[in-house]
């Protein structure tokens, strides 16, 4: 097996007695996009200015291509890491121009060679018209691909991108995260993304890991953190949902008050036990003919769905995400039925 | 990329070293920089702690009140003053739309082109009895007119009001601007007129600017020295000067600045308060500017109003110096004037090379080490500014002297030479001085670009691949090389116009341009104070059109 480009083994990093990363460990791949998600404040960002060498760490250690670049006490500094970095602000250089700025990190190459490769990054990142316009000329969006190909020109071994879209008006996020992860594809980089933002971590990575306080809750594809989440914060973290009381009859079946749920469970419980079950808005389907019946509590309208917030008959809540022409009025009955091919449930709180 | 990391271990190492050694050399050289300033300024403060009996009952008695009431009236007069024409000239370019407005409101600060003393002189000769104006009314209404005389303490008021009012009008422009119309729409709404609107709510949100404005203008009063020696006018400046030069008493002229130098600190001290009241104010850009418009007569008397302080301030007294040019240079021209211009030209150079490369050590160290005692080294440093001219030429000459008493034992002990003044009076003392008291001008605009330079953007460059002194030149000084300029411009305008300064520490016989108007203005020459002065107005129009190129860029 390939050594990882990344290996993040037991980092501690800490600013006198107050540590903002405790004991962070995963590995990431060649080509592969991982993703840092977390709540502000989760450590997320500092987790990443460690691996750029930014910041130091009071232990573990630090690993790129299987070379240790961090441990306590020892720091290879970022300009010897051959990593590449997105900010947050872009920090594209104003005195630059567009392909100045491209052309920044390429500093050994031969003239030829250089001037090749930036023509080639303005063509990938569509700026090639821009190439003499200096940052403060561009929109957001077009000084965020000039940001990216700077970092990709000198041809990372890693590419670090810290919260990338944030400055960008949220209706262009969702396209540029799409255009972002092809041209990291086409590139073949190895990258890692900071966000606090689900859904762009769900479109840009191939793995995700949820950071809570310091420390790794998942590391995992999209697909299952939403769906088999490891613990309560990643359940409760990622997409939406809410906890209803159930009792495990077997290995493969817990019972709720809307019926059996069966399917693969992500742990073992004991037989009997009680636990809190988690559903999800698209566990629970709208069907007329059902003889569950639900009160409307709450609509919101999204266009081609609506997530109804209902009053089960216990007096608990859940939501259920129906096709938008199924419109019915708050306080009206509908009909529910259980749709689930899998079971999260964590067992109560002491 | 093999070798890079291979060799990674070293540099890693030698990283957290270096980091460590440079730091006390930063601090060090903020903490020489400091120590510059502070032994003028301890020199004069000790003046006051231990005042010598005789030579301060002299000066309770028979200086210090007049120098008082003087400076009192020159104060209240100017304050007002500036603060009428500056803000009301603010007020009408800021928000509304008249003939000439976009000319106007970068020709309103052309005024700053002209030092204070060129202005005084020319309104002196232009308006006293003997003048082209009065010459002329007399001519055509016959003799006995009466004329406000020029030389009185409102003529002063007046001429230093033109010179000096720029400071509030670009100020509390600003604050109009960022303000913008939308704070006088918001009044409006709220069933105010427009005039209460001004009031009640643009002209109390603009304060902290109007004052900041109005601080700097009463620190140039206090400071300033040419012109009310033009007019006679005794303040503490002029009256340093005369004890040192005319009665040779340099402990009386410690005494004095002692007293002028604490009451320049309270305005530093109110000015620096005033600067967080500033920083939490802050209202932002209101996006594109719309103004209103004037209609009818009112737009014209807009303009005319704007066009009269623009003539009394520059038009007019640069159409006067320039006639007395032409007059001296057709009947005689003076060769010294070349040389005059030279030194000029060459103390300008040198000082604004010279603060340049300090304020850049002073704005890295500001950056690298953020330790309280350098921080407050850095601001103490750039306090010269608010020394006048005349205190810093007497807290330097002092401690000079002493020296070369120190040098001359020792020469002669030691060595057996007689060398008395190894140091007293040449050049190298007054670019010190120059140093001192003009390093903030350099400063600020270099400390502005750095703030620019985000610590991402330094990141950015580590991450592709450049190590620290590269950074530096690939990244910093493009950067900051136009506000390393600007203050450049800057520094050399201030030292070509300074006087106190050149006049109290050049060498013996060592004219330049401002020592010569002042010697012409003394003796009523004013066509042979022209010349120079026609230089100093070019010289200060550099940077006026410098900074509004530069504003219209951005």
């Amino acid at each position: 097996m390939p050594v990882p480009i990344l290996q993040v083994r037991g980092v501690i990093q800490a600013y006198g007695e107050h540590s903002v990363i405790h004991g962070l460990s995963f590995a990431l791949a060649k080509g592969r996009i991982g993703c840092l998600l977390g709540p502000s404040g989760s450590g997320k960002t500092t987790t990443l200015r460690c691996i750029a060498g930014f910041e130091a760490i009071s232990d573990g250690e630090i690993l790129l291509s299987g070379k240790t670049v961090s441990r306590a006490g020892y720091l290879v500094p970022p300009e010897l890491r051959r990593i590449g970095m997105v900010f947050q602000d872009y920090a594209l250089f104003s005195h630059l121009t567009v392909a100045g700025n491209i052309a920044f990190g390429l500093g050994l190459m031969a003239k030829s060679e250089r001037a090749a490769r930036v023509a080639d990054l303005l063509s990938i990142v569509g700026l090639t018209d821009a190439q003499d316009k200096f940052p403060h000329q561009l929109s957001g969006g077009q000084q965020q691909r000039v940001a990216l190909a700077r970092a990709l020109a000198p041809e990372p071994e890693l590419l670090l991108l810290d919260e990338p879209f944030s400055s960008l008006d949220a209706d262009l996020r969702p396209r540029l995260s799409l255009d972002v992860r092809a041209i990291l594809k086409q590139q073949n980089a190895t990258a890692i993304l900071v966000t606090h933002d689900q859904q762009e971590a769900f479109a840009l990575a191939d793995e995700i890991g949820v950071i809570n306080d310091g420390a790794l809750m998942q590391w995992d594809t999209a697909y299952n953190l939403y769906h088999r989440p490891a613990n309560r914060f990643v359940a409760d973290f990622i997409g939406q949902g809410v906890f209803v009381n159930g009792t495990v009859l077997t290995e493969k079946q817990v019972e709720i008050e809307l019926g059996i749920l069966s399917g693969e469970a992500a742990t073992q419980y004991a037989v009997g036990s009680r636990v809190d079950v988690l559903l999800r808005p698209d566990d629970i389907v709208h069907d007329d003919a059902s003889p569950l019946q639900a009160e409307v509590l709450n609509k919101a309208f999204r266009g081609a769905e609506i997530l109804y917030t209902l009053k089960l008959p216990s007096g608990s809540t859940a939501l259920s995400l129906v096709p938008s022409h199924h419109n019915h009025a708050i306080g009206e009955k509908i009909g529910i039925r259980l749709e689930a091919d899998h079971i999260v449930a964590f067992t109560k709180p002491a | 990329m093999e070798t890079s990391t291979a060799r990674a271990p070293t540099a890693g190492a030698f990283i957290f070293s270096r980091t460590r050694s440079n730091s006390s050399g930063w601090r060090l050289a903020v903490l020489l920089t400091a120590l510059l300033l502070a032994v003028p300024v301890l020199v004069v403060f000790s003046a006051f702690l231990s005042p010598e009996r005789d030579i301060w009952n002299h000066l309770l008695e028979f200086v210090l009140p007049d120098l008082f009431v003087n400076t009192l009236w020159l104060v209240i007069g100017v304050g007002a003053g500036t603060a009428l024409l500056g803000v009301s000239l603010a007020w009408l370019t800021a928000l509304y739309d008249f003939p000439g407005r976009g000319f106007f409101s970068w020709a309103l600060l052309l005024p700053l082109a002209v030092p204070s003393y060129v202005t005084a002189f020319v309104s002196i000769g232009l308006l006293d009895f003997a003048g082209p104006l009065q010459t002329w009314l007399r001519e055509i209404f016959g003799g006995q007119i009466w004329f406000p005389p020029i030389r009185s303490t409102g003529g002063v008021i007046a001429v230093m009001t033109l010179a000096l009012y720029p400071y509030v009008y670009l100020l509390s422009r600003n604050a109009f601007l960022s303000q913008g119309k939308r704070t006088l729409e918001v009044a409006q709404s709220l069933g105010l007129s427009r005039s209460q609107g001004l009031f009640r709510a643009a002209l109390p949100m603009a304060r902290p600017w109007i004052a900041g404005g109005l601080l700097l203008v009463f620190m140039e009063t206090l400071a300033d020295f040419g012109a009310v020696a033009a007019f006679n006018y005794d303040t503490f400046t002029t009256a340093i000067y005369k004890t040192w030069f005319g009665m040779f008493s340099l402990s009386a002229a410690a005494q004095l600045a002692s007293i002028l130098i604490v009451m320049v600190f309270v305005i530093v001290l109110i000015e620096q308060h005033l600067r967080a009241e500033v920083r939490y104010t802050e209202t932002g850009k209101a996006g594109r500017q719309t103004r209103f418009a004037l209609r009818g007569t009112r737009r014209w008397l807009a303009s005319f109003y704007a066009a009269l302080v623009l003539s009394a301030g520059f038009i007019v007294p640069v159409i006067q110096l320039l006639m007395w040019s032409s007059e001296a240079s057709v009947d005689a021209f003076d060769p010294r004037t070349l040389q005059y211009l030279w030194r000029s030209l060459a103390l300008g150079g040198i000082a604004a090379v010279l603060t340049g490369a300090v304020a850049l050590v002073l704005v890295y160290a500001n950056r690298r080490q953020t330790d309280v005692t350098t921080r407050a080294a850095i601001r103490f440093a750039t306090f010269g500014y608010a020394v006048p001219g005349a205190v810093l030429g007497v807290g330097i000459f002092i401690p000079v002297a002493w020296l070369d008493a120190q040098l001359s034992v020792f020469a002669k002990t030691i060595l057996g030479i007689d060398a008395s003044q190894v140091l007293q009076g040449t050049v190298l003392v007054m670019l010190l001085a120059y140093l001192v008291r003009f390093l903030a001008v350099s400063f600020n605009p270099l400390d502005a670009a750095m703030q620019r330079i985000t610590p991402s953007t330094e990141e950015a460059a580590r991450s592709l691949g450049l190590d620290s002194k590269r950074v530096l030149w690939r990244v910093h000084l493009p950067i900051l090389r136009s506000g390393l300029f600007s203050g450049a411009i800057l520094v050399f305008v201030d030292v070509m116009k300074e006087m106190p300064i050149t006049l109290m520490t050049r060498p013996f016989g060592w004219d330049t341009l401002a020592v010569r108007i002042f010697e012409m203005t003394s003796e009523g020459q004013w066509e042979r104070a022209a010349p120079p002065a026609v230089a100093l107005v070019l010289a200060g129009l550099l940077p006026i059109i410098w900074l509004n190129r530069h504003a219209e860029k951005c």
